[in-house]
């Protein structure tokens, strides 16, 4: 209710090109020189005093990947990337790798406060009836700072940037790292395996509960800069975590390349649900700018009765391809996927879910909701595969569209293919506009237009915001009217 | 309070004149009864007054309070209070209705420029109305009008209006698809709101809502023009005799 009315204001405040954290921090910084060459890598790989195992590995991806090809299928079009325009370590001078929250630069923290993200541990405190959240923020190449990491570890759970996990935990790294996103998987992963600068490490031990939710906060700020990161989640037996994502980037004219690369891995009895709110700067309203995320998620259920769900909320990017799966290699292991993915302006957005059964008694569950708006591409591209040997394996996919305005497009392209007679698949789909009798009966109630729009989405969207844990939930809905203001007309 | 005064209006989109030069005047605190059969312009120009976009004004004018309102939006007219109770309220999926409720109170509230409710007090009040109309509180958390039934449907129309306290209430055939009880409950509520300031404007094919929900006047609505216009006595006629004698002096 509230967050409806908050909508409502934030859609006041803000103008359509008036991206929000498009605020651009000037900081010192310290960077590799432009291009991309085995020199590169030994440079990211010496600034993060990583061992040699680390440097040959992401040498090896190198390799491959110049063997690649870029991937042409999906539905986006996007001028060709030159790969050696780009910069790719970028990191606030003096800073290597997290510090103590004194030892921040407190530029840094000024702008994690302005874009809303508490790191201040004592405030967070303070406030007794919020419920902590524990923060990994990394600015642009590098982790800044990583927030209640002694709680944590009084509970056995190790949450700190990768860089540091690499030197800290190497046996960890050596045995789960690759192990879900091969190396080889594909070009924007391979490239991540060879470049990746920092990101997130959690490992919860056997029977331990996170205490509280975990989160990553990705700021891209300098300019022509990748952003690569790297986030690896083990989940051990009957160990449960829920872990954020959000990100932001300044408001530039030229398109900043974003290529992560996520792995989960949940053991037998374990669960790991995973977030995210994305909204990357999506480009102006001539389509100028914006960030490209070419990002690659998978969550392996790796154990019997091991959960993974994936609930996104994606309102920016330029262009988003991106298609977080589960693997459901354990017997009776569930994956879930719940999706909204808002476009508008000459926003593209490609991006669905695998579920790929292997195991007995397997179930999945797809809830995907695309919004298009303005002159936007929205497709949901899914595959459900239910393997040989996977007995008893159930699909549930619902995939529902809603267009607003008629210059905008949605598309819905599932492949289902089920090798073992046992399998239940069902498919739903729909696509809606926003009905002029629905518009006109909400605003007939002294709703303007703008926030009617808003509240109709809002209702389009409520399955898969009730899969947000509650802080999240608010601050997507905002999100969404916000990145649909300008849509009407 | 509502003055309308040789009105033509047609469909936007294919030109097709519905509204044919009428006129209406509607006074504070006054009932009026607009009848006539299936067809004859009665929704379309419940639309019209609550500035729906598909048709067009071409001819006259629609004052309220002595202003036009044409160039207003929807939001705008609702805001002013001017409330429709639709002949087929519309389904918001996944919308509860107590959230669309405090959201639509809200907002006239900010557009007459007064303070928004507290949580309690909005529920206080949004539990008072339903009770006045034997809505089941249970009704309230589900998304507004979906699977509603018709009854249901009309009723949630009525806990609007009460909630959002328009002073022009357009009830376009709330009476159809309610029983008995249902009818006696709606009627109480709607009487509950008359008041000398506020005028009711209530579309029907039947006397018997008029027999709870008494007008001051009845017009006869025609190929989208008042043909007739009466006391509530012109209502009986009509319930006795049919349409077919006044169509005929008047053509
Ligand atoms: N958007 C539209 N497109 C096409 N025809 C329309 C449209 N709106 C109204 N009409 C036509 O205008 C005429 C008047 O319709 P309206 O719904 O106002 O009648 P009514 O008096 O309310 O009838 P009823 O008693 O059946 O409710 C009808 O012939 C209807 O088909
Ligand atoms: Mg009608």
């Amino acid at each position: 209710m509230a967050a409806v009315q908050e909508t409502i204001d934030q859609v006041r405040q803000i103008d359509v090109d008036q991206y929000k954290y498009g605020f651009e921090t000037i900081i010192e910084v310290d960077k590799a020189p432009k291009g991309l060459s085995e020199d590169i890598i030994r440079f990211i790989s010496a600034k993060k005093q990583e061992p040699e195992w680390m440097l040959e590995w992401r040498l090896d991806a190198y390799q491959r990947w110049l063997t690649m090809e870029e991937p042409t299928w999906a539905r986006v079009d996007y001028p060709k990337i030159d790969f050696n325009e780009l910069y790719y370590y970028a990191a606030p001078k003096n800073m290597t790798g997290p510090s103590s929250l004194e030892e921040v630069d407190p530029e840094l923290l000024r702008v994690y406060e302005k874009l809303g993200i508490p790191l201040q541990e004592q405030e967070m405190l303070a406030g007794v009836q919020k419920p902590r959240v524990a923060v990994d923020a990394v600015f642009d190449s590098v982790s800044v700072v990583t927030t209640f990491k002694k709680e944590l570890q009084k509970a056995g759970v190790i949450f700190m940037s990768i860089s540091e996990a690499i030197r800290e935990h190497p046996e960890l790294i050596k045995q789960y790292l690759g192990s879900v996103v091969p190396t080889t998987d594909n070009y924007y992963a391979t490239l991540n395996a060879a470049v990746f600068t920092d990101g997130s490490f959690v490992f919860v031990p056997k029977g331990v509960r996170c205490p509280m939710e975990l989160s990553t906060y990705f700021r891209i700020n300098e300019k022509n800069t990748g952003q690569f990161e790297r986030t690896l989640i083990i989940a051990e037996e009957g160990a449960y975590v829920s872990y954020l994502e959000g990100c932001t980037a300044p408001q530039r004219d030229e398109n900043q390349l974003h290529a992560a690369v996520v792995e989960l891995v949940a053991l037998d009895d374990a669960e790991i649900k995973y977030s995210t709110v994305q909204n990357w700067y999506p480009g102006d309203a001539q389509g100028k700018g914006g960030i490209y995320n070419f990002v690659t998620k998978r969550g392996d259920c790796r154990g019997h009765r091991s959960k993974i769900s994936w609930t996104q909320v994606e309102t920016g990017s330029a262009i988003t391809w991106k298609y977080p799966s589960c693997i459901l290699r354990g017997d009776d292991s569930r994956g879930e996927f719940y999706s909204i993915a808002v476009s508008n302006g000459y926003q593209q957005i490609d991006s669905g879910t695998k579920m790929i059964h292997l195991g007995k008694n397997t179930s999945s569950r797809i809830i995907s909701k695309g919004i298009s708006a303005g002159r936007s591409n929205n497709t949901y591209r899914g595959q459900v595969s239910i393997h040989r040997r996977a007995e008893n394996a159930r699909n549930f996919t619902n995939c529902d569209s809603l267009l607003i305005g008629d210059k905008c497009g949605a598309h819905t392209v599932p492949y289902i293919e089920v090798k073992n007679a046992s399998a239940q698949v069902e498919h739903e789909a729909t696509t809606s506009k926003i009905s002029d009798d629905q518009k006109f009966y909400v605003m007939q109630r002294g709703i303007p237009e703008e926030e009617a729009i808003a509240l109709i989405v809002n209702g389009f969207v409520k399955d898969v915001i009730q899969e947000l844990p509650m802080e999240f939930a608010v601050e997507a809905q905002k999100l969404i009217g916000i990145s649909l203001e300008g849509s009407v007309g | 309070m509502l003055e309308i005064k040789n009105l033509h209006a047609r469909i936007a989109e294919d030109g097709t004149e519905i509204i044919r030069g009428l006129n209406l005047t509607v006074k504070a605190g006054e009932v009026a009864a607009i009848m006539g059969p299936n067809g004859s312009g009665k929704s379309t120009l419940s639309y019209i007054l609550s500035g729906r976009e598909d048709y067009e004004v071409t001819e006259g004018d629609i004052l309220y309070n002595g202003e036009s309102i044409l160039d207003l939006d929807p939001a705008e007219r609702a805001s002013k209070g001017i409330f429709l109770a639709f002949q087929y309220p519309v389904e918001i999926p996944g919308v509860a209705t107590m959230q669309f409720l405090k959201v639509a109170m809200n907002e006239q509230r900010k557009a007459r420029g007064e303070e928004e409710l507290t949580t309690p007090d909005f529920i206080r009040r949004v539990k008072e109305a339903a009770a006045e109309l034997k809505i089941d509180p249970a009704m309230l958390r589900r998304p507004l009008n979906v699977g509603f039934s018709g009854g249901e449907k009309k009723r949630a129309e009525i806990l609007q209006m009460a909630l959002l306290e328009p002073k022009l209430c357009i009830l376009d055939e709330t009476d159809s698809g309610l029983d008995i009880d249902a009818l006696k409950i709606v009627a109480d509520g709607v009487n509950a709101l008359k008041s000398p300031d506020r005028a009711v404007i209530v579309i029907t094919h039947y006397q018997r809502l008029l027999e709870y929900i008494v007008p001051d006047t009845v017009h006869v609505l025609y190929k989208g023009q008042v043909i007739r216009s009466g006391d509530k006595d012109l209502a009986l006629e009509l319930e006795a005799n049919g349409y077919a004698d006044i169509i005929g002096k008047a053509a």
